[in-house]
């Protein structure tokens, strides 16, 4: 139940290769995120396994049965659209009690099923209103419940809290993970923010241009970002990166160094001119214009009493260099 | 508009224009009200004397009358079907995408652009013409008696032929509200496994439930006053076979040049106009809100 098996995926759009083949392969019960920039083939992924998008060539096989051509419905999943695609003019009941209805349920059937998913994500006292008169973050339930009454054997979320508030966003969050341990069913999720790709996720996939840059645990991609595109992507504040020289005394091309991996020490080795500083309370952040004319941005802890202008000498964590090779792959 | 006084400028600044509508639309009802009490008959010399509600028993005397009702009634209803199931079906059609989709699109909407008498004139001279009509021709290919259209079945071929200029505007109205429906909300039902048929009948029908509603109401109450393609046509006829009620009122004002007659043929058109907007209204205004 809710094993997904891609092989060489292709979707091309007239002539523009949007995916240009990927392999990836989902394992029953697992919380997979899509991540990437803006227009690198999330959607298109996550519409071509909804069978949504036909594929331009290449497998998609669901436990274990091609579903290449199965039209949508066949296929057994879920999805849950960033603009809820709720039916506005049916209640929340019927909306929730659609696909069932669809699948010819009986009516004694549909009810008990709509009253326990509604019952799990709080909205019984909403089930007669119309989705044009609940909230945001209501809607958002409405379309996360008519997906979990089908028991699908996967959910497929595209970018569902991006139309939330940010304190909605970590409620929401926090409600889809504990849906997923309780449910034990595959859920793929597609956002660009990383945090939820972090806080969420069993597995990442990072995506760029429609190819697959790697495939890991959150820490794994935090740990051991396997090219330049996953290390600048992943961590908040980005990675900073340091050429020439600098790099070349660690046999690299580039290494990097996360902000917060970088220590302010006097008689460190870099030295530089404190450019913008932002307070945030917890952690400082800094930008440093360094003497060989490189900005880094550093993450102290706490609060650092550094203005415009100061001068400061800064320490890599001698552990925490990543080293990466001319052509951008990491250097073991 | 929200404080006092804005709302009162308001008032006074649209007051001109209601006082202006308001006596364009008093006046000649007045005036219809005032002849339709009296003896004003064109043909005869003395034009004057009050006749009471004479004009108006003699309509509801006559047997015409009850005929012509119907058949007002029974042309609107007819056109009404005939434009919205045809309409939505077309609109659903052209909505995919094709080549040439622009092109179809013009094609689809040119018999709204022909006038009326116009497009009468050809149902009647190419397609219905009992000799040289398009349809006489296809049915002595199969070798039947050629139908004739408007001896045998008047009322009905006028419903064509209206239905045949009104269908461009409800599809073109079904057309917009098509693509005003959002594309996930199909690809949601789709997923949830409905069939074309349960996506047509559960989103996309319930979606159209006010653009319906908009084309019924319009065409009402152009359709309640069709004319032009009756007098190209059947003249009403053969006999009164084909008579609406703005038909019979013309052979009443023109024809027999009654002025008096033809004045309270029009007030109890005004009051069936009234009747049937007002059960169009309860039936489905509602559908108009939100
Ligand atoms: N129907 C289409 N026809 C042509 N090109 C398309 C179509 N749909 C998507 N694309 C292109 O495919 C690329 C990937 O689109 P996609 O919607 O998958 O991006 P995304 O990763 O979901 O981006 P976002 O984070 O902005 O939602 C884009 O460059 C887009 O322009
Ligand atoms: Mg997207």
């Amino acid at each position: 139940m809710g094993k997904i098996q891609l092989t060489q995926v292709r979707k091309s759009f007239g002539e523009v290769d949007v995916i240009p083949g990927i392999d990836l392969s989902i394992e029953d019960g697992e919380f997979v995120v899509f991540v990437g920039p803006s227009g690198c083939g999330k959607s298109t992924l996550l519409r071509l396994i909804a069978g949504l998008e036909d594929t331009s060539s290449g497998t998609i096989a669901i436990d274990g049965k091609d579903a290449t051509h199965l039209p949508p419905a066949k296929r057994g999943l879920a999805m849950v659209f960033q603009s809820y695609a709720l039916y506005p003019h049916m209640s929340v009941r019927k909306n929730i009690a659609f696909p069932l209805k669809m699948a010819g349920m009986s009516e004694a059937e549909q009810a008990a099923r709509v009253e326990r998913a509604a019952k799990v994500l709080n909205l019984t006292s909403y089930l007669d209103r119309r989705p044009g008169q609940l909230s945001g973050g209501q809607r958002q339930r409405v379309a996360i419940g008519r997906a979990i009454v089908r028991e699908p054997s996967a959910f497929l979320f595209d970018e569902p809290l991006s139309n939330l508030d940010a304190a909605l966003r970590v409620g929401m969050r926090q409600e889809i993970t504990e849906l997923h341990q309780s449910l034990k069913t595959t859920m793929i999720y597609v956002t660009h923010d990383q945090v939820e790709a972090m806080t969420m996720a069993d597995k990442i996939v990072v995506l760029n241009a429609g190819r697959v840059e790697q495939v890991g645990s959150p820490l794994e991609l935090y740990h051991r970002p396997q090219n330049l595109f996953v290390a600048g992507f992943i961590g908040s504040p980005k990675m900073n990166f340091i050429e020439g020289a600098e790099a070349a005394k660690h046999g690299a091309a580039t290494i990097g160094v996360r902000p917060e991996h970088l220590d302010i020490v006097a008689g460190g080795p870099w030295q530089g001119t404190v450019g913008l500083t932002e307070h945030l309370g917890s952690d400082t952040y800094l930008k440093v214009t360094l003497d060989s004319g490189e900005g880094v941005t550093v993450r102290a802890p706490g609060e650092v009493a550094v203005r415009h202008g100061d001068r400061v000498a800064l320490a890599p964590q001698a552990a925490k260099i990543h080293r990466f090779g001319a052509d951008g792959k990491a250097l073991a | 508009m929200s404080t006092q006084s804005t709302r009162l400028a308001a008032r006074l600044m649209v007051a001109p224009s209601v006082f202006v509508l308001f006596i364009w639309m008093i006046v000649p009802l007045a005036m219809t009200l005032y002849f339709s009490f009296r003896f004003y008959r064109l043909l005869t010399p003395e034009r004057s004397g009050w006749v009471g509600l004479t004009h108006y028993t003699w309509f509801l005397n006559s047997p015409d009358f009850w005929l012509a009702l119907f058949n007002t009634l029974a042309l609107v209803g007819g056109v009404l079907v005939i434009t919205v199931i045809l309409g939505v079906l077309i609109a659903l059609l052209i909505d995919q995408p094709v080549k040439g989709q622009g092109m179809l699109r013009i094609l689809v909407i040119a018999p709204f652009f022909v006038m009326p008498p116009v497009a009468a004139s050809i149902w009647e001279n190419l397609f219905m013409h009992p000799q040289n009509g398009l349809f006489s021709a296809i049915a002595r290919g199969f070798g039947a008696q050629p139908i004739l259209f408007l001896e045998n079945y008047p009322l009905m071929s006028v419903i064509g032929i209206v239905s045949w200029e009104w269908l461009p505007f409800a599809t073109l109205i079904f057309l917009t509200a098509l693509q005003s429906l959002s594309s996930e909300q199909l690809e949601a039902a789709e997923m949830d496994g409905a069939s074309p048929l349960n996506r047509f009948r559960y989103i996309i029908l319930p979606h159209l439930t006010r653009a319906i509603t908009v084309v019924i109401l319009i065409q009402t109450i152009f359709l309640l006053g069709i004319f032009g393609e009756i007098f190209t046509t059947t003249q009403g006829g053969p006999g009164s076979a084909s008579t609406t009620l703005p038909y019979m009122i013309f052979k009443q004002a023109i024809v027999a040049k009654d002025i008096g007659r033809a004045a309270a043929g029009g007030i109890i058109a005004v009051i069936l106009a009234n009747i049937v907007a007002y059960f169009l209204m309860r039936g489905i205004g509602r559908h108009l809100d939100n």
